[in-house]
């Protein structure tokens, strides 16, 4: 599903250049559930962006479904990012003035579903997640856990083929955290192809894999058991 | 239902999602802002509109109320060189036949002097209180059916058919009314309705008792005197009863122009009798280019507010978009489209400019133009009214949407190209 051959990001300023990932080699298979997991400035998050088509790498390929991302114009980025990839942010990204339900509506809308269709999609997948009685509100009515859980019901709304979520329970407590995980876990039994970034090893456990990143290299590697 | 639907490249969708943000960012917004910029755009609206109208309709409230109390539709001169307008009652008579043809009035004008305050002069070596002007007669009923002429006595009373030896004074003819051009005029010193004047045509001499004071803003009307045809014949040695104007008005919303009534007139020979101008002709050329160059004027200080009004709209989108960078960022992010995001901006600085410009022709047409018609601004030369032409205020309404359209549309290209990850991270 995606190949990392050979990946390399460097930050360049006028006096500084920082490699921030030195050659990582990664597969990732349908239906599997990668953990990404090291220190702070490990090069973790600048993995998923990579991954994710949210940057550029400065070397290396990434291949997702067979198809080169380097090769593509920046239109085709933002269609796969569209119609194949999905997003959980660490601080929820929900759009202000939007209600959840309205949050989730906007990738539908832009794929070309009608209002309609993109509104009882929306609704049913918040449903789903137990959050039908927050369909109306706007994210500042809402509590973090709450939140988050209407950022993954944006990322699944489209059915992504790839479910990318960067330490998706960092701003949550414990049990807002448990809750959002166990959704990932329940998508992830269903088959979705999930790619999750976290410090935190109580969650590591969700996992199929995790590799562990050290210094922009990938330093350990572990299946579960 | 269909959820991997994928038409994502249609421009439908872009728009969709466009008008969709767009539309819940200003249900968002804060309403006095919203409030402050549409405001802001009737003023500019205004200003666009207002400033170029009312400078225009210095001189076009003065051409109205040429035509209205002077010209006519179309107004027939003596020839230059010549005494009168030549076949007078044949003009007429064809005049009476033609279709869409209204009013006329024929006068009839010699040059002549007014003395007043003879009696109380006390010996010949004072000076007399003498204006010259055009003795003027006219007939009564067709005068005032064409010009409403008896409208503008502002002392005493104007002429009845059939009454003789009254005479009517424009305004202008005493000092009293024209002490601003005293040095320009020579005028009379009193002269009061019920008082005598002599009126001396030629040879001829005869006292009038002033009926009324004519006061028009139409130089051709404040400067002459009026009396009955018949007393004018009674003072006049001339020969033949040709007249000097003849005034024509047409029904209005009639299919026949002042233009078309102007043809046929010289098709019907008038040609070499008279001076055929239609009202717009017999404006006098400067005045036509004091219209032109208020009108670059006033569109000059108009486009001074439509670049005020787009730093505005720049301001507001690129604050609002500079704000929301990171979420900018995160809609890129899951795959909105930048077109679409732009066209969100572009959106909201519609809404403002159609809003603003709405309500400005609300203003303008439901307040203003109504207000100036009835009252009018009070300048030396005409009542100002104010002029705003339906297309060329639509075509000022769409270059104000075009303006705020590219105001807007600039700040959110600048803030919506910058690097995805750069803005959702706020780098």
């Amino acid at each position: 599903m995606i190949k990392v051959k050979n990946l390399h990001k460097k930050y360049a300023t006028k006096h500084l250049e920082t490699l921030v990932l030195k050659g990582i080699d990664l597969e990732v298979k349908e239906g599997e559930f990668l953990g990404i997991m090291g220190r702070s400035g490990a090069g973790k998050s600048t993995l998923m962006y990579q991954m994710s088509l949210l940057d550029h790498p400065s070397g290396g390929e990434i291949l997702i479904d067979g198809a080169n991302t380097e090769n593509m114009s920046p239109k085709e980025r933002t269609q796969m990012r569209l119609g194949t990839l999905g997003y959980v942010f660490q601080d929820y990204a929900l759009i202000p003035e939007l209600t959840a339900s309205e949050n989730v509506m906007i990738p539908l809308l832009m794929r070309g579903n009608t209002l309609k269709e993109a509104k009882d999609i929306a609704d049913g997948v918040l449903g789903k997640i137990g959050l039908s009685h927050r369909i109306e509100n706007k994210p500042s009515q809402l509590s973090g856990g709450e939140q988050q859980r209407v950022a993954v019901a944006r990322a699944m709304a489209h059915d992504p083929k790839i479910l990318f979520a960067d330490e998706p329970t960092a701003n949550l407590d414990t049990v807002s955290g448990e809750s959002v995980i166990e959704l990932f876990e329940e998508l992830h039994k269903k088959g979705q192809t999930i790619v999750m970034v976290t410090h935190e090893d109580e969650y590591a456990k969700y996992c199929d894999r995790i590799v562990y990143l050290e210094d922009g290299k990938i330093v350990k590697e572990s299946r579960k058991k | 239902m269909e959820k991997g639907i994928d038409r994502s490249n249609k421009f439908g969708n872009t728009l969709k999602v466009g008008w969709f943000l767009a539309k819940r960012q200003i249900k968002g917004s804060n309403k006095a802002t919203t409030l402050l910029i549409i405001f802001i755009m009737m003023l500019t609206f205004l200003n666009l509109v207002v400033v170029s109208g009312i400078l225009v309709g210095l001189i076009e409230g003065g051409n109205i109320a040429n035509r209205e109390q002077y010209t006519g539709d179309v107004i027939i001169k003596t020839l230059p060189g010549e005494k009168d307008i030549g076949k007078t009652y044949e003009i007429t008579n064809t005049l009476e036949k033609m279709h869409g043809v209204k009013y006329f009035s024929v006068r009839y004008f010699e040059g002549g002097q007014i003395e007043a305050n003879y009696k109380t002069r006390r010996d010949f070596d004072t000076l007399q209180d003498l204006v010259s002007t055009q003795i003027t007669g006219i007939n009564i009923k067709n005068e005032e059916e064409l010009s409403n002429i008896s409208d503008y006595i502002v002392e005493g009373e104007f002429l009845k058919e059939g009454e003789s030896g009254y005479i009517i004074m424009g305004s202008s003819l005493l000092r009293r009314y024209s002490a601003d051009f005293g040095d320009y005029f020579a005028s009379l010193e009193g002269v009061y309705p019920g008082e005598e004047v002599k009126v001396t045509v030629g040879d001829n001499t005869r006292t009038f008792i002033v009926k009324g004071i004519l006061d028009s803003k139409v130089g051709e009307v404040s400067l002459r005197a009026f009396i009955t045809e018949e007393d004018f014949w009674r003072l006049s040695d001339r020969p033949g009863l040709n007249g000097n104007e003849i005034s024509i008005s047409i029904i209005p919303g009639a299919t026949l122009t002042s233009t078309e009534l102007k043809s046929n007139l010289i098709k019907a020979g008038f040609e070499n009798q008279g001076k055929i101008q239609t009202a717009l002709e017999a404006i006098p050329d400067f005045l036509n280019q004091i219209k032109i160059a208020f009108s670059l004027l006033g569109n000059v200080i108009g486009l001074i507010g439509i670049a005020v009004a787009s730093i505005t709209i720049f301001i507001v989108i690129f604050i609002n978009a500079v704000t929301r960078r990171k979420y900018i960022g995160i809609m890129k992010g899951i795959g909105i489209s930048e077109r679409a995001i732009e066209i969100s901006y572009i959106f909201q600085s519609i809404f403002y400019a159609t809003l603003g410009g709405l309500l400005g022709l609300l203003l303008v047409y439901g307040g203003l133009v109504p207000l100036f018609l009835a009252h009018p601004l009070d300048f030396p030369f005409s009542d100002g009214i104010l002029v705003a032409p339906v297309p060329d205020t639509t075509f000022k309404f769409f270059l104000l949407l075009l303006v705020t359209l590219i105001a807007g549309y600039i700040p959110a290209r600048r803030i919506v190209k910058k690097n995805t990850l750069d803005s959702i991270l706020g780098r």
